[in-house]
């Protein structure tokens, strides 16, 4: 059985900040993180951030993940595992672990004081017919493919949503050299900011709003996809059908928290759409109705990376603080971290994920 | 218009757009941010003051074209890359624009590129002045090019050379 006051479940960045606040407050920390490498999404993440100089703003994705790996390993009251994956929360508070060392997997328990959980996101995706050939992707796995396997995923690709994410990696396709034909979205408007659409469709990549795919079409891999234009129910309108030839479509209609914990460690949970799924209820400080289990970044719901750092600090402060361990700042750092967090979700942009928030904040 | 083709209008490009005054007396910043997201570097990197402090993060800038003294350092710390400079006293018949852009191959100086507008479609051919790629722009390159008179408010964007395949 290892011990660790606070056990933190991903190594995104979420995790990383939160066992860096944990850190800093004196607990023994254990971060498990499932794949080789710390940094979570940020390290395919080749764009600058946006949000202010605290978040790392103006520095790009990859980048400030290593930064966060950096500042994790000074501490040396945190102990990092990575090929790790937590399988799951019993009864008893003890936590599973598999652990990959080379070709062997060894299992491990933990038993800890508290956990945070900052497992991220799921990705979406959408039915339409022959959507299994070969050359359709997620975004996550194009990311994957290009950003940390050099692999391009295809010559000509549709982009199936405009929101940050299918922005972004149509970007990142074209600066890997790849073309884009278009991006489509059903909604009537770009989900994504606009400074990303902007800088896209000035390299000459259309962005058709109101449209959807109908079909995609091939023999043993993609060669064809059918866009249409939809109604005010977003359903295609017959005769509005285009085709595009591509070998690949890119899948990035939305993410939704992964969740699987915090059902099994009995916390309330509660579906909200604005948030992209089931997330728990939690209070400011991210305790969820279980009182040693905290949520930070995406498996609260879906928002940025930079939310997901602020979030995480505030779970590991808070976590610490909860089991009594001093932090000499804290009223201070904690009183920031909130303000900075309202601030990010502030303006137009922010005011889906405000209401999602005011849903499950008990 | 922009909310659903990520082409900004003329309209909105006037609004962003230094006063004609101003454009003659030399560079000065354009920045094309449009809509309230949660950012700030431009204000962050700005030494002139000519990007006034944000009372919110989620603010639009605020220009102050007096005090703009077109350094260019915003340019390559918008993570949005809405940001150039634009000096209309360089030339009597080019303006010099200084924008953001982040493919590769980049262009030389000297070399003859295609100069695109905010659709991405070539509007003239353009003359690259400098190209500026040091660690402080980290990774994203700053370059100049001279774009004649007529054409000084369409042109945003450049294409080099053949595409990589």
């Amino acid at each position: 059985m290892i011990h660790a006051d606070i056990l933190v479940i991903g190594g995104g960045p979420s995790g990383l900040s939160a066992a860096i606040a944990a850190g800093k407050s004196g607990a023994e920390v254990l971060l498990v993180e499932r794949s080789q490498y710390f940094g979570g999404q940020l390290v395919k993440q080749t764009h600058m951030f946006f949000g202010s100089e605290k978040q790392h703003a103006s520095s790009r994705g990859f980048d400030i993940g290593k930064k966060l790996v950096e500042e994790v390993k000074k501490y040396g009251n945190i102990k990092i595992f990575h090929n790790t994956t937590a399988l799951g929360i019993y009864e008893d508070g003890v936590v599973t672990l598999e652990q990959k060392i080379g070709a062997e997997e060894i299992y491990l328990k933990v038993r800890p004081q508290s956990i945070i959980i900052g497992t991220g996101a799921l990705e979406k995706s959408l039915p339409f017919p022959n959507n299994d050939l070969p050359g359709i992707y997620g975004a996550g796995a194009v990311q994957t493919l290009m950003n940390e396997y050099l692999v391009k995923p295809g010559k000509r690709v549709l982009m199936v949503g405009a929101g940050n994410i299918g922005l972004i990696i149509s970007y990142q396709l074209l600066q890997a050299g790849v073309e884009v034909a278009g991006i489509i979205d059903a909604s009537p408007k770009i989900g994504g900011y606009l400074v990303h659409a902007s800088k896209i469709r000035r390299s000459g990549v259309p962005i058709l709003t109101g449209h959807t795919i109908v079909k995609a079409e091939g023999d043993k891999h993609l060669e064809k996809a059918t866009i249409a234009k939809v109604d005010d129910h977003w359903k295609p309108i017959p005769g509005s059908e285009m085709d595009m030839n591509v070998d690949v479509i890119c899948i990035s209609v939305g993410l939704t928290p992964s969740s699987a914990f915090f059902w099994q460690g009995g916390c309330e949970m509660k579906y909200v759409r604005e948030l992209g799924g089931y997330v728990p209820k939690r209070n400011r400080f991210l305790q969820t109705t279980v009182e040693n289990i905290y949520v930070a970044g995406d498996s609260a719901g879906i928002e940025e990376a930079s939310s997901a750092m602020v979030e995480g600090s505030i779970a590991g402060f808070a976590a610490s603080h909860d089991l009594g361990f001093v932090y000499e700042d804290f009223d201070r750092e904690m009183q920031d971290l909130l303000e900075e967090l309202q601030g990010l979700r502030g303006g137009e942009k922010g005011a889906h994920i405000r209401a999602g928030y005011e849903k499950v904040m008990f | 218009m922009l909310k659903t083709t990520g082409v900004p209008s003329d309209r909105d490009i006037e609004e962003v757009f230094p006063p004609r005054e101003r454009l003659e007396k030399g560079p000065v910043v354009v920045v094309e941010c449009f809509e309230t997201i949660p950012c700030n570097p431009c204000y962050t990197a700005c030494h002139s003051g000519g990007i006034e402090a944000f009372k919110d993060i989620t603010d639009l800038p605020t220009i102050d074209f007096e005090k703009c003294n077109g350094c260019t350092l915003c340019i390559s710390s918008c993570p949005g890359l809405a940001i150039m400079v634009i000096d209309y006293t360089y030339h009597q018949d080019f303006v010099k624009i200084i924008i953001p852009f982040e493919f590769f191959p980049l262009p030389k100086e000297g070399e003859w590129v295609k100069g695109l507008d905010r659709n991405g479609e070539e509007v003239v051919k353009v003359q690259v002045l400098s190209v500026k790629n040091s660690k402080k722009q980290d990774k994203t390159s700053v370059i100049s090019i001279a774009v004649p008179k007529a054409h000084y408010k369409k042109i945003r964007n450049i294409k080099v050379g053949v595409p990589n395949d």
